[in-house]
This record gives structure tokens, sequence and C-alpha cells, in this order.
């Protein structure tokens, strides 16, 4: 229960005789901003410099694994279609060439425009198949460009094969201050 | 070359169309590139590099942003009043130019074999200073005529709130002023800049604004108002509409009004520095110099001058947040025009007393704000802020569910 006393009012800040006069306080305010002209910069030159990740489990954009013997390592189950809340993936499973699975996918194709990059799909697949990289600058200039097909997906993970993206990152690493984890 | 053309036309004249043809280039490439330095302080404010993309340093930055205009769509809203639509633009930028006419630029030339010195300026008027406050006033048709024929009530309204502002600005600009020009007897502007030449115990240049820093402080925040520039463009106030006069303007038109907007400042600038700040005087050098590169070296003083000015603009554009439109009106009504009006009364009484330009002149501007700032602490005439007249603020606002 709210009591009278417990509410705290508060109204504009009373301004004395010179502050109705404004001077001082545009004076500190100029002064202020004169102190930031000779700050140094925080921008950072996007192309030439990057800024370190701030988070390690930042999920950009896919790659399809392939296991130890280079095949692609989805089996086709469509636990990750089934999980996407954007419905974004599409794949056409064919029977497997190989003895140790029945399936594989002779189509896996995600849109990478419509996907909200939540990270179910990498949740769900039960093989570790599907998983989303911190790349980030992907870019293209068509809207079918931005469909990715498997062989560019698995063309992701032969250039990020060496960083194995961090799923379930301990929170306590999580840091906002822009300063990068270790 | 200049001296053969001075001695074909051996008048005034030739020198004047010389002249003309060297400040008018001279003055867009600064327009240019203050929109260029507008960008670089705003983000040197902030922390951030500006532009730095287009040439070395950003500086084709202006080039870039010209074709960029020329090149786009140039688009008219349906029902706007064609003529006035095209013609505003024009308007705004092409009496913004008129004032460059009268400004003394660098003194008096006195080339070899001449009789007469030649005056670095355009035009001398008799009545200079009349003809630049005048075509200042007239600068809000452009804006005032954006807002009539877009057919649009953001841009309607903004053309409202720029032709009430400019009506209540003139009134203290022009009070300040007739401070100079009462005190110093003159309306041409190259003698009251003369004036300020001399110095005081042989270095303190006499210039106006240490006999008159009150009357400056009040020309300075109506230039500020004139011209447009925050805190008080109002008319183009993005947060409430949309983009105020020029709204329904793109491509080159809407490009003309900013270039309009920064002759305004240089004009309005070199006015002030007319008027306060000794003109092309250089401090330190006591007389008028009249060689080549004295006039060259009053030039650059000008030129110099006038640039802090307009980095003034930008440092205060950049840092203080926008009025209110009552607390505009206010300031002017409730503010500068009392106390400017204190200020002309106070020179009418020095000049009674034959003391014009002297340290009375200080006393009286100092004591005129002393009362001010008594005047207002003490009976708490509310300039600014929260007016006597409104209800008490009572901030208790039930809490849904709550027992108040
Ligand atoms: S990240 Fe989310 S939206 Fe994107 S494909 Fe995976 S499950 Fe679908
Ligand atoms: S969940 Fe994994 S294995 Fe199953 S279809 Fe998706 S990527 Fe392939």
């Amino acid at each position: 229960m709210i009591k009278p006393e417990d509410i705290i009012r508060i109204g504009p800040p009373q301004l004395d005789g010179v502050g109705r006069m404004y001077f001082g306080e545009i004076a500190r305010g100029l002064g202020i901003t004169l102190g930031h002209l000779f700050k140094k910069k925080k921008t950072v030159q996007y192309p030439e410099e990057e800024r370190p990740l701030r988070v390690q489990n930042y999920r950009g954009v896919h790659r399809l694994n392939r296991d130890p013997d280079e095949r692609v390592a989805c089996v086709s189950c469509f636990m990750c279609s089934t999980a996407c809340p954007a419905h974004c993936i599409h794949i056409e499973a064919g029977e497997s060439p190989w003895p140790d699975r029945e399936k594989y996918p002779v189509k896996f194709e995600i849109d990478e425009l419509r996907c909200i990059y939540c990270g179910m799909c990498e949740e769900a697949c039960p093989v570790d198949a599907i998983e989303l990289t911190t790349e980030f600058d992907i870019v293209g200039l068509t809207r079918e460009e931005m469909v990715f097909d498997k062989e560019k997906l698995l063309e992701v993970y032969d250039q990020t094969k060496q960083v194995k993206p961090r799923k379930n990152p301990k929170i306590t690493g999580y840091s906002y201050t822009g300063k990068p984890q270790q | 070359m200049v001296d053969w053309l001075v001695i074909q036309f051996h008048t005034q004249l030739g020198f004047s169309i010389v002249l003309l043809l060297v400040v008018i280039p001279a003055v867009l490439t600064g327009v240019g590139y203050s929109t260029y330095f507008e960008r670089k302080v705003s983000a040197w404010l902030q922390d951030r590099h500006g532009p730095n993309r287009a040439g070395p340093l950003g500086l084709l930055q202006p080039v870039a942003d010209g074709v960029k205009f020329l090149l786009k769509e140039d688009f008219m809203p349906a029902g706007a009043d064609r003529p006035l639509y095209i013609l505003a633009p024009m308007l705004s930028m092409g009496i913004a130019m008129l004032g460059l006419a009268v400004i003394p630029w660098g003194g008096s030339y006195q080339p070899a074999g001449l009789a007469e010195p030649l005056q670095v300026q355009v035009a001398g008027l008799d009545i200079g200073l009349l003809y630049l406050l005048a075509v200042g006033a007239l600068g809000v048709y452009g804006v005032v005529l954006a807002g009539w024929s877009s057919n649009n009530k953001y841009a309607f309204y903004g053309g409202l709130r720029a032709a009430a502002q400019m009506v209540s600005y003139e009134i203290p600009l022009g009070l300040s002023i007739l401070v100079i020009v009462l005190a110093s007897g003159q309306l041409r502007l190259e003698n009251i800049v003369e004036q300020q030449t001399a110095l005081w115990w042989g270095f303190l240049p006499q210039w106006n604004i240490f006999l008159h820093p009150v009357s400056f402080i009040i020309m300075f925040t109506c230039v500020l108002a004139e011209t447009n520039r925050a805190p008080f463009d109002l008319a183009e106030c993005e947060q409430e509409l949309v983009g105020g006069f020029h709204t329904e303007y793109n491509a080159m038109k809407w490009a003309m009004f900013f270039l309009g907007e920064y002759t305004h400042m240089i004009v309005g600038s070199a006015f002030m520095v007319c008027l306060f700040f000794g003109g092309w005087h250089v401090p330190g050098l006591a007389a008028e110099q009249t060689t080549l590169w004295g006039v060259l070296l009053q030039l650059a003083v000008m030129g110099a001058k006038i640039s802090i000015f307009i980095f003034v603009f930008m440092w205060i554009r950049w840092t203080l947040p926008r009025f209110r439109f009552d607390q505009l009106m206010r300031l002017c009504w409730k503010g500068l025009l009392p106390v400017s009006l204190a200020l002309a009364l106070v020179v009418v009484v020095e000049l009674f007393f034959n003391v014009p330009r002297s340290y009375w002149s200080l006393i009286g501007e100092v004591g005129v704000v002393a009362v001010a700032l008594v005047a207002v602490s003490l009976f708490r005439i509310p300039v600014t802020g929260r007016q006597w007249y409104l209800p008490d603020l009572d901030n208790r606002t039930p809490l849904r569910g709550g027992s108040v």
C-alpha cells in the first residue's frame, strides 16, 4: 500500500535571478562542449578498424558443419526448420549415399533476411550440424543472394572452422561495458 | 593585374568590380566550407571525426554534396504555389548576399600614382549600416514565402514562427545597433571601423566591445535569431514541424536555403566584427595600412575574425537546446527589449554630458545589467522559467491502485 508520505514530489528546479539571466548556465554548457572538442574521438573507422566483439556468443550468419570425413554433418531431421520461429529454413531430404545415416539434405536453404538470428536452430540440432557464427557483416545486392544454399553454408564453415561458436556462454562473462572478453 | 585594371578605370568603380569578382566567389566558397565546418564542429563536440571520406580530411565533401544536390530529383508538391515556391529559395539566398556590398573588407588601398585611396569595399554607402539592417530583415521573406507556398501545414507554421521571431528580434537588434550609432555618431561602416583603430594606453585597441559589451551580447543573440540559428531555429524545428519551412523542399532548392543561411551568417558576423571588434583592424597596429601587403593582411584579419564568429555560432548550436516558442518570445520582449532600451537611454545621457566612447560607456552598460539583475531577482520577475500566472506544480499523480 502506498501512503501519501511515501510519495516524493519533484518539481522543476527553480532558478535564482542570476540563473534566470541564463549566462552562467550557457557558459557552463559551452565549457563542457569545448572540453569535448579536445577529447579523444570515440569513432571506430569501420572498414579499416574493427572493434572486438562485445560478447563471444554473438549470433551471426549460420554455417553448416562438416563431419570429420568432410561430409555435410546434417542428417535432415527437420528439427531446426521445425524450431525456427521465422520459418526461414527450407530443407529437402534425400536418401543418404552413406551407410551410417538414412538421410542427408539434398537442398538446404536459409533465408538470411527473414532469419531473426534467435539461435533456436542450433539449439534444436541433434548432431550440432547447424551453428551460428559470429560473422555479422554479410551483404548482398539482391534478396535472392541472401538466401544461402547448402554450398554457401558449407563455405561459411570452411572459412570459420577454426572458431568454435559458444552456444551456452557463461553469463558471468557477459559485458555491457564494451570491453572485449578475454 | 589589379593595378592594371585600376589604372584602366582610374576610379573606385573599377576597383569595386574587381572586388566584387573576388568577394562573391570567396564568400560562396566560404559558405560551402561552412557546411563542411559545421559538420566537423558538430562531430568534434560529440567526440566524432566528422566527414573524412571525400578527399583528404573530407575536404571534397562540399563538392560531393553539391553534385548530389544538383543530381537529385527536383520535386514539387501538388498544390504548391509555383512561382512563389520557386522564388522563395532564390530570395533567401539572393537577399542574404546583398549585405556583402557594404562590408568594409580591408580598409583602403593606395596604389602608387593614384591621388585618392581606393576603398576595399564594394559600395561605401552613407547609410551602410541602415542598409545592412534593412537587407538583413528582408531575409525572412524567403522563409515566409517558402512556408506559405508549399501548401503544407508544418511549413506554414514554420513560416509564421519565422515571421513572428524576426519582427520581435529586429527591435532589440536595432536598439543595440543604435547604441553604437549614437556613441560613434556614424552611419558609415568604414568610419565606425576607423574610429576603433586608435589605441588606449598604447596597446589596447579601442574596439567597441570594451565599451559596450552588453550591447554586443544582445546584438549577438539577435543575430542568432535573425539567421535562424540554434537555439532560435524554431522555424525549422524538426521535433515539432518535421522540417519547418523547408519540409517540402529538396535538391538544389533546399540547398539554396542553407547557402542563404550560411551567407547570412557570414554577413551577420562581418557586421558584428565591424561594429564591435574593429573590423579589419589588426590588433597591435595603430594605423591603417594602405600598401598592398597591408591591405592583404587586413583582409586576412577580417576573415579570421569572421571565422571565429562562425565557429562560435556552430559551437552554440551544438551546445544549447532549442527554446520553446513562448520562451523565445518572452526572452525577447521581457528580457532583451527592456535591457536594450535602457542601454540606448544610457548612451543618450552620455551624449548629453558629452562623454560617449569613454569609460562611462562601460560603467553605464554594467550598471544597466546590475539593475536588471536586482530587479529580476528581487521582484522575481519571471523572464524565463515558470510563469507566475500558472498554477502551482503538484506532481502528485495518483498511482493506479494507490491510496492517495
Ligand atoms: S536463428 Fe532462429 S530464425 Fe534464424 S534460422 Fe535459426 S531458428 Fe530460424
Ligand atoms: S536440426 Fe541439424 S541435423 Fe536436423 S535438419 Fe537441421 S541442421 Fe540438419
